[in-house]
């Protein structure tokens, strides 16, 4: 399989333990950067940066307005803004209303990477308890991306990625062991 | 409806965001050029897609529409704006700026990019808790004609009052939040006492220059709509609007990159992003 330019992970509620256990598995010479995008409150989880970092063994950083997009870091989509990709490769921010009580929301940041990286993407889904996600990941699909979605059953709340599977979004249902070891094929 | 449904998903291509872009300076005389195209790419489609139109409406509108731009502007630019967003932000000017500002005769604060005015009535009123209101005039600016003149009515509904009143008892201010409202039915108005030191008025961040001398300017989550090169243009305007060792302040998110404009400021919170003017 062709390495991805760019790796989202994405999820709500029950996601975040998930997502943290794959960064922390990221080996040093990692070579992709990675996109977190989850949904949390405007104070909730906000030591995730925090925790994150400890335990990675590549740079975490929260994303800022038109950072560039360089491999060997973890982007985490700042509470209470909407992310998205311009076509340079950096990371545009935009306080527009929430979407589906969303702000990050995740359908916009799939659709503007969809946009940029076509095939260079490869995106999962993960446990959420909404329905946010599903069309962005079928647009990534459409373009020719990678969209993954985790397993119903391995899922802390089902709805976001039964959503996806509803719509056809994905290209492939996965275990989380098996995201995980998709993932770290890339080291 | 299968076409809209398509359209949902697949978007606009960037070449066709560009002829957009072309035809609404041609016409209109007005330059998103420089906005961050996929922001704009986003408000573009909405439009699109809440109004049933595909690209050749939204073209021949624009070319026969005399005023359509007005309505362009209220549609795309974003005019989400709080009371009281970021507590801390209003922690760290209690701390940081009014100690300072205090030492000046007159006061004079510009909210760039006002939107419905709400930031700046939470100026005001951060003003009035610390005794500086009566020596201070607000000028509150942007380009969308219609969000000025919900501004200047400073109405709000009672639903977001409510929110930003739970923003409010995380500041540090002492007085009430309800001091400075009344409420009737499902709206709260602003007091005429807050309103009768502020200015509304329709300023272009990117081809209108500096109106006036300000002690502090507020211009925040304005530049992450904006491109690497019109930020640095508009930044560089915000601080040409500032007296020596005025104060800046620009949304948490926002980043200062040009090495020249940075050599004019100092930073006086990292996290919240306020700046004093040195050179």
């Amino acid at each position: 399989m062709k390495k991805p330019e760019l790796i989202i992970l994405a999820g709500s509620a029950g996601s975040f333990k998930i997502i943290f256990e794959i960064i922390r598995k990221l080996p040093k010479q990692f070579q992709i950067p990675v996109l977190v995008v989850i949904h949390r409150g405007k104070e909730k989880n906000n030591n995730i940066e925090e925790i994150l970092s400890k335990t990675s063994n590549l740079i975490v950083k929260q994303v800022s307005d038109k950072d560039e997009i360089e491999k060997g870091i973890i982007y985490l989509a700042p509470p209470d803004y909407h992310l998205l990709v311009e076509k340079d490769k950096v990371f545009s921010l935009d306080i527009s209303e929430p979407v589906m009580f969303s702000r990050p929301c995740i359908d916009i940041t799939f659709e503007s990477a969809a946009d940029v990286y076509k095939k260079g993407i490869m995106a999962f889904l993960f446990s959420g308890a909404n329905k946010d996600g599903a069309k962005g990941l079928l647009k990534i699909k459409n373009q020719g991306g990678f969209s993954y979605v985790q397993h119903p059953i391995d899922a802390e709340v089902d709805t976001m990625p039964l959503a996806a599977i509803e719509l056809n979004a994905c290209t492939e249902i996965l275990h989380t062991k098996e995201i995980e070891a998709l993932i770290l094929s890339f080291s | 409806m299968d076409g809209i449904k398509n359209k949902d998903v697949e978007g606009l291509k960037f070449e066709e965001l560009t002829e957009i872009v072309e035809l609404v300076r041609n016409i209109h005389e007005f330059d998103f050029s420089n906005y961050s195209n996929a922001s704009l790419k986003r408000r573009f489609e909405r439009l699109l897609i809440s109004n049933h139109w595909d690209i050749i409406d939204l073209k021949t509108k624009i070319t026969n529409e005399p005023k359509f731009l007005d309505f362009l502007i209220r549609e795309i630019t974003v005019n989400v704006t709080e009371m009281f967003r970021d507590p801390d932000f209003y922690n760290s000017l209690i701390l940081n700026v009014l100690p300072y500002l205090e030492s000046y005769q007159r006061i004079k604060v510009w909210n760039a990019g006002v939107s419905s005015g709400e930031e700046l009535y939470s100026f005001t009123i951060l003003f009035k808790d610390s005794n500086l209101y009566k020596k201070s005039f607000f000028y509150g600016t942007d380009i969308n004609t219609k969000v000025l003149e919900v501004a200047k009515n400073g109405i709000y509904p009672i639903k977001t009052m409510k929110l930003f009143a739970e923003s409010y008892t995380k500041t540090n201010l002492k007085s009430s939040f309800s001091e400075y409202f009344t409420t009737e039915y499902q709206h709260s108005i602003i007091n005429s006492e807050l309103k009768k030191n502020c200015l509304f008025s329709v300023h272009n961040l990117i081809s209108d220059s500096v109106f006036n001398e300000f002690q502090l300017v507020s211009c925040r989550n304005v530049l992450i709509y904006f491109d690497q090169e019109l930020q640095l243009k508009v930044v560089n305007l915000l601080i040409d609007s500032l007296c020596l060792f005025g104060f800046l302040c620009l949304g948490s998110k926002e980043v200062i990159r040009n090495p020249e404009a940075l050599i004019r400021l100092k930073v006086i919170d990292s996290k919240q992003n306020i700046y004093q003017k040195i050179k």
